[in-house]
């Protein structure tokens, strides 16, 4: 059944795609829930990247490019909390700022460290997250149906991948059913309620931020030292700008958020399949209109056609006692 | 207790004590010192002298949550609800009782309890699974006053509690006021209403300007005393009204129905009529469509359906004046056509808050040929000179204090404000003007001149819309009154026969049986 196999491979890749992009819109769901707004989540990705991929190529071991990476990012996190919570700057502008300088100096670090023109070495096996094959995945095999889907899409996948899923599940609980996300929800709403329940709404941010900063540091670390094999200046490519529209998309809820995502990565890797594919009428399709596919979707989202999605409603708005 | 902004000292040495299981009112006018009074009480803010007793045992306040652990417990003007949370889940917001927040944990369940037990207690009813968001007003206030007991409070403030409720939920909430006051609490009520404070609270406390002027046993005192105290002078509120001059229909208003952005109907077929030389007030609490009547009529928003009419002329009897339909017409064409708009918002609507006096003097009326250089309509320059003269003239003419044309609009007082934009909108002598919260947030001595104000512009006799949610203040003012619910009229009366009672069950939206 090759109609079969191709589709295995489309979701097989959208998963692998998809799985930045789940880390970066819940990175922006707890900043933004919380009543941050975070335009930076494509900067926080790259110095992510860019941090993961040289620890990594130093030290030669994969999970301490993640720690590098969730450092850097983190780092980029506090630099927006402390503009945007402590002095209530411009969450847009300080956004900007942080894409702005996140760029440049992954570059200007990268040919300092590395003098490969911004790249970073490339990471051999052992210094990358590779595949975790599922036990009996090859026995399962033959089994119709059943066998290759267990085999192409469930197994196979690096752990960052399994535990991108997995933080889904873990955002859902604790945004319902604790009381972290009893106030993270309501800060992001009313932070005058908040302040007056006796609770710190600085406090409160600055830990949301700082989830935010974790999360994208895993995404970070995912494209350079997961699905990559080495930091490229630019990697993210808009990636954190996706995710942002898919959490709106996904009207910041975890649940629909990963839909939102998987959408994303189902166009993505739609893409890289039908490039070059003759289509009926339309002939064949050029590469640049198919890559351009998630990035025009990305714009319409954001342009609100999907309905109007309602944002917390404190979001962007620095929080003054007494102002409200 | 003593508190200074900058060169205002807020709280000038106050110092109040309050009796256990007493209702005890606090009244004052705007910037009287009441409001930072209680964020002090509240841990809003610190004192910058002063000392606060608990059951004889002295406290720092510092933060909220250290009042809450005093026993403080504040329901502020300005609900401090999450619009998208269930009524239990408000209840809960800062006194979780443990990490985890399953439908089996303790916090949600005691949650619960405690508010059954409430419920029976002080008959404070709330379903926990609503949405406070959807719940009337009234009901979220009940949901405030619940945070406050579930929190374990001893001693409860409320900030200026009614200004939202109806007559009746007014009622009910003081019937709850005294059910709390029997279990032995204490219970603070600052408000500007000396109605309230008469019908309910066991002793007063006025301030003004910072100080704590008198204490009075409400048993006592009398409203008049009070409103003398606050203001520093007698206060005359009772208007010798001329019977209205019948000249003929104004405006005339058919089916009309406004929509918002989300396409929810705001106004729904709304029909009013209004005579040249009387006032209609237009009652109603607040949120009820009277915002959005206003803005339909005076232009600035879209109508969605029905006829908005301006009568020309006059004089002539019911439909006899040669009418201009206006539905559709911006706010200059209907600027020029005599159709004035004091709006209720007064700073983001109606002047720019940031430029000075003069700028808000104009605006509206800034084409005007006397406004340009050479006095030529199409003098590309102010003739800023001029201008300024002529806001010195309306500043003396409306008593806006101080006189300074050029000092920012947003240094002014509301009161002060307002008169600025009164003078603007009046000296023209419009056909109609339509009105909307002439007094919100003007103290008492303002309010008075601003009242004269428009008595005196309906005897030269312009027809008059007046919007406002002070019931009191239409009671004054109004020849006519309609009361709005949820987008309709649902009565109308002459003032002369208007019976409170019956306004109050208009305004909670039940029609008259016939």
């Amino acid at each position: 059944m090759p109609s079969l196999e191709l589709l295995l491979s489309v979701l097989d890749s959208s998963v692998r795609l998809a799985a930045p992009l789940v880390f970066a819109a819940l990175a922006g769901l707890y900043s933004e829930r919380s009543g941050v707004v975070d335009i930076g989540l494509e900067g926080k990705m790259l110095a992510a990247a860019f941090a993961a991929a040289a620890a990594a190529a130093v030290t030669q071991n994969a999970w301490l490019g993640l720690c590098a990476g969730v450092a850097a990012s983190c780092t980029l996190a506090l630099v927006h909390g402390f503009a945007c919570i402590t002095h209530k700057g411009d969450h847009i502008v300080s956004g900007m700022a942080v894409n702005i300088l996140a760029f440049g100096l992954t570059v200007i670090l990268g040919i300092a460290w590395f003098a490969q023109g911004g790249r970073t070495p490339f990471l051999g096996s052992d210094a990358r997250f590779g595949a975790l094959v599922f036990p009996g995945a090859d026995a399962v095999a033959p089994l119709p149906l059943l066998g290759p889907v267990y085999r192409e899409l469930l197994s196979g996948h690096n752990i960052l991948v399994y535990l991108a899923f997995a933080c889904v599940a873990a955002t859902a609980w604790a945004l319902y059913r604790t009381r972290f996300g009893l106030r993270l929800r309501a800060v992001g709403e009313s932070p005058a309620a908040v302040d007056t329940a006796g609770i710190s709404v600085a406090f409160l941010r600055y830990r949301a931020v700082l989830i935010c900063g974790v999360l994208c540091g895993f995404a970070g670390a995912y494209l350079s030292t997961a699905q990559g094999a080495a930091f490229i200046s630019g990697m993210t490519a808009g990636k954190g700008f996706i995710a942002l529209a898919a959490m709106i998309f996904g009207k910041w809820r975890p649940w629909p958020v990963l839909s939102a995502c998987l959408l994303f990565g189902f166009f993505e890797a739609g893409a890289a399949h039908i490039q070059g594919v003759s289509l009926p009428l339309v002939g064949a399709v050029p590469v640049q209109a198919v890559q351009a596919l998630p990035y025009l979707f990305t714009v319409v989202i954001l342009a609100g056609f999907f309905g109007a999605a309602v944002a917390p409603r404190a979001a962007g708005k620095p929080y003054t006692r007494g102002e409200h | 207790m003593c508190k200074t902004f900058g060169a205002v000292r807020a709280n000038d040495d106050i110092s109040l004590a309050l009796a256990k299981g007493k209702i005890h009112g606090i009244v004052g006018e705007n910037g009287a010192g009441k409001t930072t009074l209680m964020n002090v009480l509240y841990g809003c803010q610190r004192a910058d002298a002063g000392e606060i007793y608990i059951n004889g045992a002295r406290r720092s306040l510092r933060s909220s949550a250290a009042a809450i652990r005093a026993g403080i417990g504040m329901v502020h003007q300005h609900f401090m609800l999450v619009d998208n949370f269930s009524v239990l889940e408000n209840i809960m917001l800062g006194c979780e009782r443990g990490m985890f927040l399953g439908a089996n944990s303790p916090g949600p369940r005691q949650a619960r309890a405690e508010l059954q037990r409430l419920a029976a207690e002080y008959a404070l009813h709330a379903d926990p699974d609503a949405l406070t968001g959807d719940l009337p007003v009234g009901a979220q206030q009940r949901v405030e006053m619940l945070k406050t007991l579930v929190r374990g409070a001893e001693i409860l403030i409320l900030d200026e509690p009614t200004g939202v409720l109806t007559p009746q939920e007014a009622d009910d909430l003081f019937r709850i006021l005294r059910v709390i006051r029997g279990q032995g609490k204490t219970v603070v009520l600052i408000t500007h209403k000396l109605r309230e404070i008469m019908a309910v609270s066991d002793r007063v406390t006025v301030m003004r300007d910072g100080r704590v002027v008198a204490v009075r046993e409400t048993e006592d005192t009398s409203a008049g005393e009070l409103s003398e105290l606050m203001v520093g002078r007698a206060v005359v509120m009772e208007y010798s009204a001329a019977p209205p001059r019948d000249s003929g229909a104004a405006l005339t208003v058919k089916n009309l129905r406004v929509r918002d952005r989300q396409r929810v109907v705001r106004v729904r077929d709304v029909n009013l009529s209004l005579r040249s030389g009387e006032i209609l007030g237009v009652a109603g609490v607040a949120g009820n469509g009277q915002s959005e009547l206003l803005e339909a009529l005076a232009g600035m928003c879209k109508v969605d359906g029905g006829e908005i009419i301006f009568h020309r002329g006059g004089g002539e009897g019911d439909g006899g004046g040669q009418g201009e339909a206006a539905a559709g017409s911006s706010p200059s064409q209907l600027r020029a056509a005599g159709i004035a708009h004091v709006p209720e918002d007064r700073r983001a609507t109606g002047m720019v808050a940031v430029e000075n006096a003069s700028h808000a003097a104009i605006l509206g009326y800034h084409c005007e040929a006397q406004y340009r250089r050479g006095q030529t309509p199409r003098g590309i320059f102010f003739d800023w000179p001029f201008i300024s003269a002529q806001t010195r003239r309306r500043m003396d003419e409306f008593d806006v204090r101080p006189p300074l044309p050029e000092i920012r609009a947003a240094q002014f007082s509301g009161g002060n404000q307002q008169k600025l934009i009164l003078a603007r909108e009046m000296v023209r002598e419009p056909r109609v003007l339509l009105i909307g919260q002439p007094t919100r947030g003007v103290d008492i001595g303002a309010i008075e001149f601003i009242h004269r104000k428009i008595l005196a512009l309906r005897d030269q006799g312009s027809a008059i819309l007046l919007v406002s949610v002070e019931l009191e203040e239409i009671l004054a003012l109004a020849d006519r009154i309609a009361v709005m619910f949820n987008g309709a009229v649902v009565g109308e009366t002459p003032a002369a026969a208007a019976d409170e009672k019956q306004l109050g069950r208009w305004m909670a939206g039940v029609r008259d049986e016939s």
